[in-house]
């Protein structure tokens, strides 16, 4: 009996930091789509990119992993300010069928040029984090997860912060909120654009860089971003505390179905059930948990 | 006698005739005649581009019809091209059934899953309909590897060519005849479809779907048509992509496949049939350029040389649908309209 209820909260803790991982990465598309009403789908490129970036700093040019960690988050957000400047400025009033396209062709385009240029081998990230497991009450846990679960929780706050406290933070805020009038105020809501993509974009990198600490690290990283749509469409959209649950609930959800259910109908279950639960969401509350109901009377 | 400047109109008929002119009439029917010869004089090579570029332009015109001109987004096509590949395969493989009873039966168990996935799908627009079909691409890609006793799992399925009174089309000049008549039999349903009621009724709801209910079009009953319509064609598409390799993997039906029939409509243009054959060729026919253009870089950047795989194709197709969303919209098809109404126009740029 005692090992049933261990099982199950080692199932739920190591489900709970898989699920920080997804809120990360659901934070990065709320924040886009909040802010631009697009949907990014060449987030998981980015989280993917970002990982190799880090990998390559780290091995081939020797650098410490914490000095590696900011170099890559500045990269990769001058690389979200220049797929904003290139691709989507362009796309500005265009059908949303157009810009979501275009933004799925900068994703396979993305995961193409990485899989050109780092190859399709799996590495094994140079982990900066002692090897051995924590165990807390008997449930065993690494310290990567818990490390990634501590930063997830230290990013959210300092989003928090950010868009509460700061002028940029109510900027955007006012940005997501209504264009028009923001700008009126005095915002230049093309600079806001460029910096939310590349701060969406550095999130990605963060969450890219612990996944790959958790993970393998392989051009296959980009479907871990797809598993985390569900967790943005069951939060809502447009809701940053909505991401945060949202992200924790799949990651719970899949990783008990897997426990429980590959046993009964064989493997695979844990990578499904996000796409179930997606689709369900969809069907019952396409706005989400906490997301904007949007009505329209015919 | 005056210069035809402009297609005039004077009846309604006119307007939706199938050959608008004279001309076009004779140029498809020269391009028929050229497609017919080309196995007796072209490269083996070309023929079995071509044989490629059939099974994708059905394929692509079916999520054209849906996204082009219904205006619902689809990243699930691939999907209902695997329904339509394991239902002929288990057709043929269970039952022995010739292939005029698999074609249509692939289309239509496609077609009925269309339809299926079309009713929840109804309530949902835009983002979220992408999310919905990609998540049920996944769940089909997911149960065509563990169903194991119809799919064959991850070990795939062979299929044997078509054979037609005891004759089998196992050569690829046999299989070209076969596609291009079924693709030609395609495409005509298509171009009618579309210009008759049901094909209005779909472009009324991708232009504005609350005006076209106003003016008494049936939201459901449409949109899940078009579903259906669109699922059969990539059903029929996926029988003829198993006639034609011989042999069905779950690998073959990913989610990048549904992107590359995504990239095939915006390159030859959105809401087209014509455009939507463009579309089909360019991108069967792309990889041979990149291909061709990585030697050539190879030979001037030695780190490059032997390089080239599949990785450079999908990057190209990335680069192409982003490089034609931003400047032209309207894709391949756009194109050759301006380029003929240029011509038509000489030396007057701005009339027509």
């Amino acid at each position: 009996m005692a090992s049933d209820v261990l099982y199950f909260l080692g199932l739920s803790m190591s489900g709970l930091a898989v699920g920080s991982m997804y809120a990360l990465i659901a934070l990065g598309f709320v924040l886009i789509f909040k802010a631009t009403k697009i949907l990014n789908f060449a987030h998981g490129e980015v989280i993917m990119v970002a990982a190799f970036i880090c990998f390559q700093l780290v091995t081939v040019y020797r650098v410490p992993f914490w000095i590696a960690l900011p170099v890559t988050l500045a990269i990769t957000g001058l690389m979200g300010v220049a797929a904003e400047r290139l691709v989507l400025r362009p796309m500005l009033g265009e059908p949303i069928f157009s810009v979501v396209m275009v933004t799925i062709g900068l994703s396979i385009f993305l995961r193409s040029l990485a899989g050109i240029c780092f190859g399709h081998d799996n590495h094994v990230f140079p982990s900066p984090f002692p090897v051995e497991s924590a165990s807390v009450g008997g449930v065993v846990l690494s310290y990567a997860h818990l490390w990634s679960m501590a930063i997830a929780v230290g990013l959210m706050i300092a989003f928090f912060v950010f868009f509460k406290f700061t002028r940029l933070g109510l900027a955007m805020r006012g940005t997501a909120n209504d264009q028009d009038t923001v700008a009126l105020m005095g915002v230049n809501v093309k600079r806001i654009f460029a910096l939310t993509w590349g701060l969406a974009f550095v999130i990605a990198a963060v969450a890219g860089v612990f996944l790959a600490n958790v993970m393998v690290l392989n051009v296959g990283l980009t479907y871990v971003a797809i598993a985390a749509f569900p967790a943005v469409v069951l939060g809502g959209m447009e809701s940053v505390p909505g991401a945060i649950i949202g992200g924790l609930a799949i990651g719970l959800i899949e990783n008990l179905a897997g426990g429980y259910l590959d046993q009964i109908i064989g493997g695979g279950v844990k990578d499904v059930t996000p796409f179930v639960v997606l689709f369900v969401v969809l069907m019952i509350r396409p706005y989400g948990l906490f997301g904007q109901e949007e009505i329209e009377r015919v | 006698m005056a210069i035809r400047s402009k297609t005039f109109r004077e009846s309604y008929y006119e307007d939706i005739k199938l050959f608008q002119t004279i001309w076009i009439k004779f140029w498809t029917v020269v391009f028929v005649i050229g497609l017919v010869l080309l196995p007796f004089f072209g490269d083996p090579y070309f023929v079995y581009l071509v044989n490629l570029s059939c099974i994708a332009t059905v394929a692509a015109l079916g999520l054209n019809i849906l996204t082009g001109f219904t205006g619902q987004i689809s990243l699930g096509h691939a999907a209902f091209l695997a329904i339509g590949a394991y239902t002929a395969a288990n057709l043929v493989q269970r039952l022995g059934t010739p292939f005029w009873v698999n074609l249509p039966a692939a289309g239509i168990a496609a077609a009925i899953a269309g339809a299926l996935v079309g009713i929840p799908c109804l309530r949902l627009k835009g983002l979220y309909l992408a999310m919905a079909t990609m998540a049920f691409g996944v769940l089909v890609e997911y149960m065509v590897i563990t169903w194991d006793g119809l799919t064959g799992g991850v070990r795939g399925m062979s299929m044997p060519a078509v054979s037609i009174v005891g004759y089998s089309l196992d050569s690829d000049e046999a299989k070209y005849f076969f596609l291009l008549s079924v693709t030609g039999l395609m495409l005509a349903a298509a171009d009618n479809i579309m210009r008759t009621r049901i094909g209005r009724a779909f472009v009324a709801i991708r232009d504005r779907d609350v005006a076209a209910e106003a003016i008494g079009v049936n939201l459901t009953r449409y949109k899940m048509l078009s579903f259906a319509i669109s699922s059969f064609y990539a059903g029929v598409a996926g029988a003829l992509y198993a006639y034609t390799l011989n042999y069905i993997h779950p690998e073959h039906f990913t989610l990048l496949l549904s992107i590359q029939y995504i990239a095939m409509i915006i390159v030859g243009g959105m809401g087209s049939i014509i455009g939507t054959v463009f579309g089909g060729v360019f991108i069967v026919v792309t990889p041979e350029f990149i291909k061709m253009f990585a030697q050539a870089l190879g030979n001037v950047v030695p780190a490059i040389a032997g390089r080239y795989d599949e990785e450079w194709n999908i990057a190209a197709f990335g680069l192409l649908i982003m490089l034609f969303l931003i400047f032209e919209p309207g894709g391949l098809y756009a194109l050759w309209n301006r380029v003929k109404v240029g011509f038509r126009n000489w030396p007057f740029t701005y009339w027509g």
